[in-house]
């Protein structure tokens, strides 16, 4: 039991890649690595503080990325599902990526690999859902602005997207659980911290926010989803599926229902 | 913007509309070069879907529902007493626009009743495509319908704006067409597809000379087909598709179950159920033919003339060829590994991966997430126990059929399954 230890780290990923390198090259049994907000320290390991480093946690990144582009994207997804105890799985998995021989194909029998490449794909499934559910409300200060909730910290993936394909607008979106945004201003993206006093849900009632131009479009956007459902061909229980009713209060388009 | 007239008209055309299944926003490559707005990449996006639970990923609407024509499967037909309205061409472009910027809508899907003629109607549909285009620098996806009988010309001017072209052959047969569309010709559709298949394979060549060669077209085009509207078996319905694809290079061929809109002693009465199962069952075939490496003649021929409705086409296939089975999944290759019935694509790539380590037991196969209640009894793996023992075709399809519990399961009985 030499040298076992739990890492503890700022909470961002280039922390969380450096503590992976610390760990690689001081030859550390880590019993965990933990965000320093979490606080659960092991009553018998020794704690060690991880001070990121942009450098060592590129190395890592591009280590895995050598290995395989496969594995380099489910380390960041499965790291954005902010699940219990990702970042020792996901250690694991660096180590077994690292000891295979042949680190492009991915052992899917492994239950780390599996685990890790779900994790990865439920964070995939959301980073697709926000980008098909952000509907966006044109404030008085033509911003386009955009309310999410996402299970996953998607904010990170989505950016890009968003960026491409609204270049000539300004837009913010925000995830109200985590309590910030990407605000794009015409340049680039940045991110935001803010405490808004007021969600705007998309509620029938107006907020003096936006013009009223917005509501108009607001009701001509439900309509058109009213008029193109086919009464005969009804099927809720696929419509629920597709759009799960925790997304409801931020679309438009469901209104009176949510 | 006259705000309830727009409403008005809005709720008009996108109605009549909506029985256009063709909804994909997928396959271009025009991507946001120059600060523009939008950006049509490979992937479609739904954002939302419909209460009936149809993806909405384009603003379909009609640019009108005033039509020459009279279609008996068409609630535009002349004949029909509806309300008919007709959208400015700036109304259609700041609709697409503003929802759009909202994160609405991929783009704009826009067809036409026939006003006057052909070219005409066609001009019009070009017309709002060019304007957002090059008024409004619009990068996200056009597909415009086309209307049967276009010239050439025309074709040609769509394709330079739209991503997708399309021209709905609606009747899968010529003698359907010509019992309820007496007013158009198979060769009115097939023109303008032969037009836009020509100009996307000289664009192609082109393209390998001058790089700046205009798109023409990029997402391809499709068509649709309307089911059970005439009697038509699968195997027409099928054969036809495949017609469709091999000659004319379509990308989709979509199926549309008949919504009975008229009374009419041709067709289904009003009230009479949409064929939904079968519509599944169509598509899910489509796939096996696009994806699965499977050739039509082997799912429909003149023995079987129509897909099975309890179970689904793989493995009303596998049930049928009982002697390529049981399929090893450690060492069989992948066009193999794909005719087992519970394996999707995804899982055959997932074994072909993992197997390079180890041999794969039942264990392992469950957790990559293959349906084993329908692929055991047709694969052996690393476990000792072989699932299919000494079953014949019969009784593998009744212990599947007892255990499986499919969306459509309530629209069939268990015991036909059994007994027949």
């Amino acid at each position: 039991m030499e040298n076992t230890k739990t890492l503890i780290y700022d909470g961002s990923f280039n922390g969380f890649l450096t503590a992976v390198f610390i760990a690689f090259e001081e030859k550390i049994n880590v019993s965990d690595i933990q965000r320093n907000s979490h606080g659960q320290n092991g009553l018998f390991s020794e704690t060690e503080t991880i001070f990121t480093d942009v450098h060592k946690a590129k190395r890592v990144w591009n280590g895995i990325r050598n290995k395989s582009h496969n594995a380099i994207s489910n380390v960041y997804f499965a790291f954005l599902s902010e699940t219990d105890g990702i970042e020792l799985m996901l250690f694991t998995y660096i180590q077994k990526l690292m000891a295979s021989k042949n680190g492009k194909q991915l052992d899917y029998s492994d239950g780390i690999v599996l685990r890790i490449s779900q994790l990865a794909r439920s964070v995939g499934r959301e980073k697709h859902r926000m980008e098909a559910f952000v509907r966006f409300q044109l404030t008085k200060d033509e911003i386009y602005f955009a309310n999410i909730e996402p299970d996953f910290d998607v904010l990170p993936l989505i950016s890009k997207h968003f960026r491409n394909r609204y270049a000539d607008q300004q837009w913010l979106i925000y995830d109200v659980k985590r309590k910030y945004g990407i605000h794009y201003n015409l340049e680039h993206v940045e991110l935001v911290s803010l405490n808004l006093k007021e969600v705007h849900f998309n509620k029938v009632h107006k907020s003096d926010a936006f013009l009223s131009e917005e509501y108009d479009y607001q009701t001509l956007w439900n309509d058109y989803f009213k008029s193109t459902n086919i009464k005969s061909r009804i099927n809720r229980k696929l419509h629920t599926q597709h759009v799960p009713k925790r997304y409801w209060k931020y679309l438009s388009e469901k209104k009176e229902t949510a | 913007m006259n705000f309830d007239r727009i409403q008005e008209k809005l709720n008009i055309l996108a109605d009549a509309a909506k029985y256009d299944v063709s909804c994909a926003s997928s396959g271009s490559n025009r991507t946001n070069t120059n600060k523009g707005l939008g950006d049509a990449s490979k992937m479609g996006i739904c954002h939302s879907y419909t209460e009936d639970g149809r993806c909405v990923s384009l603003l379909k609407i009609l640019l009108t529902n005033h039509c020459i024509f009279d279609c008996a499967y068409c609630v535009t037909r002349k004949s029909n007493d509806v309300k008919r309205a007709a959208f400015k061409i700036q109304e259609v472009v700041d609709l697409t626009i503003n929802f759009y910027r909202r994160n609405y809508i991929e783009g704009l899907f826009l067809s036409s009743g026939i006003f006057k003629n052909a070219d005409y109607t066609m001009e019009r549909l070009i017309a709002v495509a060019k304007k957002l285009r090059e008024e409004e620098n619009f990068n996200g996806y056009i597909h415009l319908k086309s209307i049967p009988d276009t010239s050439d010309e025309l074709m040609y001017e769509a394709g330079l704006y739209a991503d997708r072209l399309s021209v709905n052959i609606e009747v899968p047969t010529i003698s359907g067409l010509k019992l309820l569309a007496p007013d158009k010709k198979h060769e009115d559709f097939t023109k303008p597809m032969l037009k836009v298949k020509n100009e996307l394979l000289r664009f192609k060549n082109e393209r390998k000379i001058i790089k700046s060669t205009p798109k023409y077209a990029p997402a391809g085009q499709s068509t649709q087909m309307i089911v059970g509207a005439t009697g038509e078996t699968d195997k027409d319905i099928m054969y036809s598709a495949t017609y469709y694809y091999k000659k004319y290079h379509m990308k989709r061929v979509y199926y549309s179950g008949y919504v009975p809109v008229a009374e009419d002693s041709r067709l289904p009465s009003i009230g009479s159920q949409v064929p939904m199962l079968r519509e599944n069952r169509l598509y899910q075939t489509d796939w096996l033919l696009r994806f699965y490496g499977f050739a039509v003649n082997e799912i429909l021929d003149k023995e079987h003339p129509n897909l099975d409705i309890d179970v689904d086409p793989k493995l009303s296939w596998a049930l049928r060829n009982m002697h390529h089975f049981p399929v090893d999944v450690n060492t069989a290759d992948k066009r193999m590994l794909a005719r087992i019935p519970g394996l999707g694509m995804r899982s055959v790539e997932k074994i072909v991966n993992a197997r390079r380590f180890r041999k794969l037991n039942w264990d392992h196969l469950k957790k990559i997430g293959v349906a084993l209640n329908r692929a055991k009894y047709f694969m052996v793996c690393d476990s000792r126990n072989w699932e299919r023992r000494d079953l014949d075709a019969e009784k593998i399809k009744g212990m599947i059929l007892q255990t499986s519990s499919g969306k459509f399961r309530s629209q069939y009985s268990n015991q036909l399954a059994l007994f027949n």
